[in-house]
Order: structure tokens, then C-alpha cells, then sequence
């Protein structure tokens, strides 16, 4: 029986979930114009119905632990279920506004982190501050713009972004005051360093890289690209989403990079919560680290204490410290794999991705050959001649229970249909994933209507997305009427 | 192998083979020799047990007080059942429902979300949630200032100066100017902003309870703002709204906060969940995801991200807003406490702690060394003016395992003998005696 | 193939313009609706904006895709088509009938610089 109703539809008025203490005061009555006129119509049901409603809600959904997720750019590899009762021990609890001396134990964590991502990736000083991916690139340009302005340099207000980059990087720019520019990629994906060379002047800001790319490629031209930027004046921002494939075998820092981000929910296995919270601690290289906002923990005399530079900062980017439930489950991950385990992330990362690309080349497109790191892209099915699409592949796949690639992402292609497998994917599971993407191959030349018809196996089929956004009902409310 | 990694020699050996390699260290041949083989020097691996040991002694290094302070981050009770339900799988470990057949769960939550920011804003469109309650005002600082094509915003003073100092970065980098409104005694100055308000600005934001602890009347605002076609930018405590005149009954274009006092443990100040509300009108305008309700081939009733043209992996540069992940399991964690707590409760738990708050604050300001500051109502922070010195109360409640009032000297200096209280359904009259009798004894 | 309408002035960024009673009427190409899918919002500017050549005055959003329009020619806008609003799926089913805006044009001169219907072809192909 499938499922369909809201909380607000089982709700039946005078039912109860909750119970409070008996109130030891008395009631105090604030002004009636203060007051709002109507009680808003929340749900009122008892708590099995909470609890088997939300449960219901949940089967709807496929996560990690129920079968393979190879979405590109997402590295969805395993969340251990460690760092979750990490994060719910007792003695975390507590408020923002503690004084130091209570704050010991988290301000350790909070040190200890910063201290093992700046040896992973090879720059000075971190914050874990921002939110999430995105947040982190708002606050590293924003330094990027403090670090010229600083110098009185005014002019400098263009950041090149690849035309392979994420969408986050040209938007984080224009909403940190830039404009952007796009540098053309060689036919492998990466920077071409004679239109980078062109556009090299005095209104260069910096430029945003993610290595390896989108498409799963190093750059392997990053020191001489580092150089000419240098040179010219601006600085290297690393957009982290791909750190996964180098960790422990390669830094941005040594490459030349001048601020970076990493994502705790992507690299760090803290889960993705369906789109968060996630984290996106800010690293800097030495110059810039007054620019870093607050906090930034250090340790002097055997103290933690919170170190702000409140005359150089960027200035405050969030209400308090940050994700700092989900730092924890990061220090808890980056303490189980250690120092002996750290490459092998990156190696078997890109093992497994490798492996996945040669398998089904003979099927898929590889507008791009050669070794790719963690991730890599096809350019849709190689015969196209039953119209079968990387949409139509996507909703296949659903049926064979298996959360399909990153697809129509990056644009450089018309089809893509990126694949990130992550380490902690046996080769089982490759194998069949690899098994099942050649029988929707083989669909697609041979039943090409059945996969166009896609999903059939899913609680919902395809969904009408004009409709949707054409006359948007975006609450319960809106469906009474 | 490490516990996280399956492979095994023999699959090791037929995978290079299969893609025509030697070893595991050809995968990255193409990489300059010079960036490789640098030594780490981060800590050696632990065993599970090593780990709950290690983190039970960083835990003990911490001290949990008992907080008689909000200002942003309020105590209130968490029911079980949340834990429960936000840590299924299903929900946990799942990406950003880009695939809608195999992700109605989430699409459910946040509808369901959604519904409940617009039940208690009266708003007609929540999104799907924003970091926190200081970056969503950012946010909407940055919708109204597009949508009117204007670069400037006023704020009232009487907004808390976290808040303040949020926007005041988002807006500096991006070239739009903040100005203030004043405040006098706790609220915000109306004459002040008649005066200053123009068609300059694209708008105005307030706070309601405000950071003093002051519900404000902004009754007048509206017909100030229509005069200059400003945008009306509100920023509620999201739980104080059961109870509150809404931001819709205020006329306001969007509505923001922090979804905090929905149950969601202090944490050290994260994970907690911005909102973000508006009008109809600007909803194409709104940063973020956003659920809507679609049908599928079928004809079933089904969920959907939609108006996602708005967003920055289709617009890149020419999105309002870079925000991509938010703070999805915490939607979760305000809908299913809101689920628990239901019409009553949520309305309960918040007429407790004002009436445990205004019972605080009666017995202080009858100390000798403590007098009231404002004659206005307020909710679940208060305001009292004392003699003492701000750090000695402090310190002498930590040493009674209490956290004590933050200080308002940290933020304008001619209020340096003002401190903010908070009290939440969760502070029991005992508490609050033994709080009260300290204070007295100083 | 998409379809383009003779005596009708284009743009290379795919917008059209037909001139009538000294009005100009602006929309865009069927190969712009094409290229879009279907679309779910049509932005539209308000009565009494100033138009300029070259300059967006509106936007257009189908399900994964997002597209400024660029004004033709210069002007007042005397006219905005508010059917759209409901309606925005009518741009898909006929793009030359569905147009955006009607201009009061400040200088008819502008047109010239417009593309004819075979030099439009040309572009498209």
C-alpha cells in the first residue's frame, strides 16, 4: 500500500504527542494587540502516529545503506555509524555563550580539526565556520577581495571560473561583489593555458579551480597555472568537492593554492542529511590568515582559547561557530582512518572510478579517455540512434534499485552522466552496477520504448515538473483550496 | 583492510588489470612527481573502542551549565521520538532529492516543513530551509535589494548585534550600503526611520521579539514603507510566532529567523536551521529550494523540487544566491518536532518560559543591586540593569553551575550594566530560587 | 526544423520584432522555445519601463533552463501581454501569436540593424 499522507492530514484535533512539566508559575498576559489572531493549524496526532507516519515517510526515500550511489561530484561512500553516537554522547550540549574554561573538550575537537585538514591539505590555518560548500566559497572570496583591497588594490574585481566549474562558483562570486569570467577548457577538460594566458591582467582577482576538475581530470599543468596567476597578481581559490581521489596522495596547498574549502559531508563521510547541514571549513595559506573570521582555536599554555582577529577579519558570517555537531562526526571519522589509512581513500577512489570507466566504455561514450581520478563523465549512450537519453538511462537505472549518476551535469557535454563510485564500494557492487548499466545499453538498442518509459519499479513514475512549477503549491494550505 | 574499505588483493589485482595497470600508484601518474609522497603528519588510526574512550575524556573536559541566558540559543526541551526518526537511514544518508521517484521522503518533509514556516509566519511560501536565522537575513537583505534594484537597507538597532554583524558582511562585499535606526528605551525609534526612510532604500529590517527581549508594535510599518515601495523584512524567533502577531498580520515581504526553539538542542550553536518566508509575489525572487506538489504519469500526488530556474547550478552567474546545501535534516528535526508538540504544545512550551522569564524577573528586580531598564512587554529574554560588576555575577553563578546573563556592555558600551536573561519551560521554580538567591547574596 | 515567420526582424540572441501601427511587438523564436522546453514563468517588466536595445527586459524560465530576453530596439513598453503569466506554456505553442511586450519605439532607425527572416535562417542552422 503506497503511503500519501501528510502529517496535517492525519491530524484530528484534541490528539496529543507531547507532556510538560506542570508550569510553577503564574500566567503572565502580554498585550492583545501583540498577540496574532488566529492559532495557526498545526498538526495535533499522538505519538505511535508521529512515529509510524515518519516511518512511512522514510521508505520513500533510498539512502546509502540501502544500495549503491554513484552520483558524481556528491561522494556518497559510506556515513559509519560511529560518528553519529559520537555526536549524541552527553557533554556536547552546550550553549554559545559558555565560558571558556566549560568549553574545553569541544574547543580540543574544534583544534584538533583544524589541525589534521591543514596537514591533509597543505595550507596554514583553518576555520571551521562556514556552513556548507557553498558558505565556504562566499567567505574565501570575500577574503580574496579583503586581500586587494588591502593592498589598495581596487581594480581587481574579475574571478576566471573553467566553464566546467559548479554553478556554486561563478554565483559565490557574484554575490562575494566579483565578476566572472569563463576560461575555455582543452578538449580533456582542463584549464587551456593559452586563453588563460590572454586573459591575465590587472582586474584578475583570482580563479576558482576544482583538481581534478568536474570531469574527473587533474590538472596537470596546476604549478605552471598557480605561477601565472600568482604572477599576475590574484590568488588560487580550491573548491574541495573533489578532494576525496588526493586525499593523503597529493595538496592543494603544495600545488599552489592560496585558499581552499572542504566539504565534511562529502570528504569527511558526515552524512548528507538530504541536502544538510553540511560544513565547509575555510583554509588559508599564511598571508591570509588574518583575514580568516572567527572562530579560529588555538592553544597556548595548555588552554584552548578562541582566537579572533576582529581588526583584519572578513567580519561574522554566521550567527554562532558554525556545523559543529557535524565537526565532531568529521574528527570521529578523520581519527578512525588515520594516519596509515588516508591514501588509501584516495587511491581506492580512484580505483574504483577507473575501474567502472573501462568497463562500460564499449557502451557508453567516453568523450574523454585516459585515467580519471574519483569520478568521471560519459557522454550519454555511444549508439544514439533510438534517442534513448541519459534522462531516460537515469530512470532505467531506478528500476534496477540503484541511485543513478549526477546527469546533464557538467555542461561541457550535452549528455553527461557523471559517475563517482567512492572507496568504500566493493568491487561486487561495481560489478553489478556495471552488469546492469550494460543491460539498460542493451535496452536502449533493443526495447529503446521500454527505457524511454522509465521508472516502473518506483512508488511514483515520472513526475510532471511544468506543471509543478507553472502553478506552484508549495504548502498544505494550498491544497484545500 | 581498513574496516571502511573492501577490497581484497584478488579484486585489487583483476581491477588494474581490467584497466591495464601495474599498481595502485600508476592511478596517479600524471600528477607531478614534486606534489607526491609528502608525510602527514596527522594522528595514527584508532579502534572503535579508542574512539568512544577518547571522546567520553574530551566530553568530560566540558562542563554543561544551566543556562539562564538565550539571545539567540534557547534551552528547550527536545522530545525522544526525534532522535529516532531523523536517524533512519532513509532520511540521514540520502542526498539532495534531485531524483523525485526514489526521494519522496525528503520531498515529504519538506513540504511538510514548508507548511509549518507558513502556518506560523502566515507567509504563502517557505523555502526549504537557510543556514541560520543571521544568514537568512543576509539573504533576504539581498532579495529586496535585487527586487527593488536599490543598494541600500536600513536596520533597526534593536536587532541582535550577531545578526547586525552578518548582514553588515554579506552587504559590505557586495556593495550594498546599512544604515541604522535608532533605538530609545529597548525599541526601535519610528520617528527615526519616518525620517530616514526613502525610495534609497530598498527596504527596512527588524527583529520581533527584538534583542532585548521586547515584542515591538510594527503596526505603522507597512504604511511608512508603501510611501517609498520598501520592502518590509521581519526576523522572528520562529516558536514565539505561536503565539505573536505574525509578519503577515504586520504586512511584511519576507519573513526570517532561526527555527532553534523548535527543540533543537544548543549544540554549541550548530547545526540549527534558518527560514525563510515570503509573499506570493516574490516567491520566484526567494534564495534556496523550494517543494512544490506535482502529479506523475499516473495521476498520483507527488513531490518536487520546482522553481529551480532560480537557483545557481542553472542560473551560475546571474543567481540572487550561491546557498546549494541547507539544513535539510533539521527541516526534518522542526517538522517532526512540530508533529510531537502539535497546535498545543508548541503554544504551551513557549507560555512557560515567558511566564518563567517574567517570574525571573519580578524576583531580580527585587534585589537591591538590580532594577528593571524598560517598561515594554517582552517574551522569553529580559532585560535588568544591576550595580555589579557583570563579570563577577558571572563567574560566581559558573562556579554554581550556571550560566549566567550575557552581558550587554560587549555591544554598546552605555549598557555595560545590563545584562540579558532567559529562562525556558525547562527552568523549574527551584532553579530559578536558587539563581535569584545567588544574585541576592552578591 | 524551427520555424521562422517572413517579414518579421530578428536578433542573433533570438528575439523577434513585428511592426504594427508604428508599435513594435517583441517576442521570441521558436527555436528560442525550442532550445528552452517547456516553460513554467515568463518575468514580466511593468507598463512605462524604458526599453533599451540590447538590454534584458524580461526572463524566461522553463523546468531547467532560465533565459534573459534582450529588448530588439529601444523605447517605452505601452503594453505588457499578461496572459503569459498564466500562461506561459502558450509562448511554446505558438511563439510568433504569443508576444511579450508591445514598444513604443523611440527611433524605427534601430530596425535596420535587426535581421531579416533569411538572415535569421542563417544563424539558426
Amino acid at each position: 500500500m503506497y503511503y500519501d499522507k501528510l502529517i496535517f492530514e492525519i491530524s484530528k484535533p484534541g490528539r496529543r504527542a507531547f507532556s510538560l512539566p506542570k508550569s510553577d508559575f503564574k500566567n503572565y498576559k502580554l498585550s492583545s494587540n501583540l498577540l496574532r489572531a488566529n492559532d495557526a493549524e498545526l498538526p495535533e496526532v499522538s505519538e505511535l502516529e508521529v512515529v509510524r507516519h515518519y516511518t512511512n515517510v522514510s521508505f520513500k526515500n533510498f539512502g546509502v545503506e540501502k544500495g549503491f550511489y554513484p552520483l558524481g561530484s556528491c561522494t556518497m561512500k559510506y556515513n559509519p555509524k560511529i560518528n553519529q553516537d559520537i555526536a549524541n554522547m552527553s557533554g556536547f550540549n552546550l550553549h554559545p555563550y559558555q565560558p571558556l574554561e566549560s568549553l574545553q573538550g569541544i574547543l580540543e575537537i574544534y583544534y584538533e580539526t583544524q589541525k589534521i585538514l591543514s596537514e591533509l591539505s597543505g595550507l596554514d590555518t583553518y576555520t571551521l565556520n562556514p556552513y556548507a560548500g557553498a558558505h565556504g566559497e562566499l567567505v574565501g572570496l570575500m577574503i580574496v577581495k579583503k586581500y586587494h583591497e588591502d593592498r589598495n588594490d581596487f581594480k581587481r574585481d574579475t574571478i576566471i571560473i573553467p566553464d566546467s566549474a559548479h554553478g556554486t562558483n561563478p554565483a559565490s562570486a557574484i554575490v562575494a561583489g566579483f565578476k566572472t569570467i569563463e576560461v575555455k577548457s582543452n578538449e580533456d577538460g582542463t584549464v587551456n593555458i593559452d586563453s588563460l594566458k590572454e586573459m591575465l591582467n590587472d582586474q584578475i582577482a583570482g580563479i576558482m579551480l576544482t583538481n581534478p576538475n568536474t570531469i574527473g581530470m587533474f590538472e596537470k599543468d596546476i604549478c605552471e597555472i598557480a605561477e601565472l596567476i600568482h604572477d599576475a597578481g590574484g590568488l588560487l581559490y580550491y573548491d574541495g568537492a573533489n578532494l576525496n581521489p588526493i586525499l593523503g596522495v597529493a595538496r592543494p596547498g603544495d600545488m599552489g593554492f592560496d585558499i581552499m574549502h572542504v566539504n565534511l559531508h562529502k570528504t569527511f563521510s558526515t552524512p548528507h542529511g538530504g541536502g544538510g547541514p553540511g560544513s565547509g571549513p575555510i583554509g588559508v595559506v599564511k598571508h591570509l590568515v588574518k583575514y580568516l573570521p572567527s572562530p579560529i582555536v588555538k592553544k597556548v599554555n595548555n588552554k584552548y582559547i578562541i582566537e579572533d582577529f576582529n581588526d583584519t577579519s572578513i567580519g561574522q558570517i554566521s550567527h554562532f561557530y558554525g556545523n559543529i555537531g557535524v565537526v565532531i562526526k568529521a574528527y570521529s571519522y578523520l581519527l578512525s582512518v588515520g594516519k596509515e589509512n588516508m591514501a588509501d581513500i584516495g587511491k581506492f577512489s580512484v580505483l574504483n572510478a577507473n575501474y567502472i570507466k573501462e568497463s562500460l566504455k564499449d557502451d557508453y561514450l567516453l568523450p574523454i579517455k585516459g585515467l580519471c581520478k574519483h569520478e568521471f563523465v560519459f557522454d550519454g549512450l555511444i549508439d544514439k540512434s533510438a534517442h534513448v537519453t541519459t534522462l531516460d538511462v537515469a530512470k532505467r537505472l531506478l528500476d534496477y534499485d540503484v541511485h543513478p549518476p549526477t546527469i546533464y551535469f557538467p555542461l561541457v557535454f550535452k549528455e553527461s552522466l557523471m559517475i563517482e563510485p567512492t572507496e568504500t564500494e566493493s568491487k561486487d557492487t561495481l560489478d553489478d552496477f556495471i552488469k546492469i548499466m550494460k543491460i539498460v545499453a542493451e535496452e536502449a538498442r533493443t526495447n529503446p520504448e521500454l527505457v524511454k518509459g522509465a521508472p516502473y519499479n518506483t512508488i511514483v513514475k515520472r513526475l510532471d515538473e511544468a506543471q509543478a512549477a507553472r502553478h506552484p503549491i508549495v504548502k498544505y494550505r494550498d491544497l484545500l483550496q | 583492510m581498513f574496516k571502511y574499505l573492501p577490497h581484497t588483493e584478488q579484486d585489487i589485482k583483476e581491477m588494474l588489470e581490467v584497466i591495464g595497470l601495474n599498481s595502485l600508484d600508476d592511478l596517479f601518474s600524471e600528477i607531478p612527481p614534486q606534489l607526491l609522497g609528502k608525510d602527514i603528519n596527522i594522528p595514527a588510526a584508532l579502534s572503535e573502542l579508542e574512539i568512544y574512550q577518547k571522546f567520553a575524556e574530551l566530553a568530560s573536559k566540558n562542563k554543561e551549565l544551566i543556562p539562564f541566558v538565550g539571545a539567540g540559543a534557547y534551552d528547550h526541551y527536545t522530545p525522544s521520538v526525534i532522535k529516532y526518526i531523523i536517524e533512519r537511514q532513509e532520511f540521514l544518508t540520502a542526498y539532495t532529492p534531485y531524483q523525485p521517484e526514489i526521494s519522496q521522503g525528503t520531498l515529504q518533509y519538506i513540504f511538510e516543513y514548508q507548511s509549518i514556516i507558513a502556518e506560523l509566519t502566515g507567509m504563502h511560501v517557505s523555502n526549504a530551509s537557510m543556514y541560520d536565522g543571521a544568514t537568512a537575513t543576509a539573504e533576504a537583505m539581498f532579495m529586496a535589494t535585487n527586487v527593488r534594484k536599490r543598494n541600500k537597507i536600513l536596520i533597526s538597532k534593536t536587532v541582535n548585534p550577531n545578526i547586525i554583524n552578518v548582514v553588515e558582511t554579506y552587504a559590505k562585499y557586495r556593495g550594498i550600503t546599512v544604515d541604522y535606526i535608532n533605538e530609545e528605551n529597548g525599541i526601535t525609534n519610528i520617528d527615526d526611520f519616518k525620517t530616514k526612510n526613502s525610495n534609497e532604500y530598498a527596504g527596512i529590517i527588524v527583529q520581533n521579539p527584538n534583542f532585548y527581549g521586547i515584542i515591538e508594535d510594527y503596526s505603522m510599518y507597512r504604511e511608512i514603507l508603501d510611501e517609498t515601495k520598501g520592502l518590509f523584512i521581519m526576523n522572528h524567533d520562529i516558536s514565539a510566532l505561536s503565539i505573536l502577531k505574525t509578519p503577515s498580520e504586520y504586512g511584511v515581504d519576507i519573513a526570517v529567523g532561526d527555527g532553534q526553539t523548535l527543540g533543537i538542542p544548543l549544540s554549541f550553536g550548530g547545526p540549527y536551521i534558518g527560514y525563510l518566508a515570503s509573499t506570493k509575489k516574490l516567491m520566484r525572487k526567494m534564495p534556496g529550494r523550494i517543494c512544490g506538489v506535482t502529479t506523475d504519469t499516473e495521476g498520483k500526488r507527488a513531490f518536487v523540487l520546482t522553481l529551480q530556474a532560480r537557483e545557481q547550478h542553472i542560473r551560475r552567474e546571474k543567481a540572487n544566491s550561491n546557498i546549494c546545501s541547507n539544513q535539510s535534516l533539521l527541516a526534518l528535526f522542526v517538522t517532526v518536532y512540530t508533529a510531537v508538540m502539535g497546535k498545543e504544545g508548541i503554544k504551551e512550551a513557549q507560555t512557560n518560559s515567558i511566564n518563567a522569564t517574567h517570574y525571573l524577573y519580578e524576583e531580580i528586580i527585587k534585589l537591591p543591586k538590580f532594577k528593571k531598564v524598560f517598561d515594554h512587554d517582552f517574551f522569553k529574554d529580559c532585560t535588568i540593569e544591576t550595580t555589579l560588576n557583570p563579570k563577577v555575577i558571572n563567574q560566581e553563578l559558573f562556579n554554581n553551575g550556571i550560566l549566567g546573563p550575557l552581558s550587554l556592555g560587549k555591544y554598546d558600551k552605555s549598557k555595560k550594566q545590563m545584562l540579558l536573561f532567559s529562562a525556558t519551560e525547562k527552568r523549574s521554580k527551584k532553579e530559578i530560587d536558587k539563581l535569584v538567591s545567588i544574585l541576592g547574596a552578591l | 526544423m524551427s520555424k521562422i515567420v517572413k517579414g518579421l526582424y530578428y536578433t542573433t540572441t533570438h528575439e523577434w520584432v513585428r511592426v504594427e501601427d508604428g508599435f513594435a511587438f517583441i517576442g521570441i523564436t521558436d527555436y528560442a522555445q525550442e532550445s528552452l522546453g517547456e516553460i513554467v514563468f515568463v518575468e514580466l517588466p511593468e507598463e512605462e519601463d524604458n526599453v533599451e536595445a540590447g538590454e534584458e527586459f524580461s526572463a524566461i524560465e522553463s523546468v531547467k533552463a532560465a533565459s534573459d530576453v534582450l529588448s530588439p530596439i529601444t523605447g517605452i513598453i505601452v503594453l505588457i501581454n499578461d496572459e503569459l503569466e498564466d500562461g506561459p506554456e502558450l509562448i511554446n505553442e505558438d511563439p510568433y501569436e504569443n508576444w511579450i511586450v508591445k514598444v513604443e519605439m523611440e527611433d524605427k532607425s534601430e530596425l535596420n540593424k535587426l535581421l531579416s527572416a533569411d538572415e535569421y535562417k542563417e544563424i539558426c542552422e
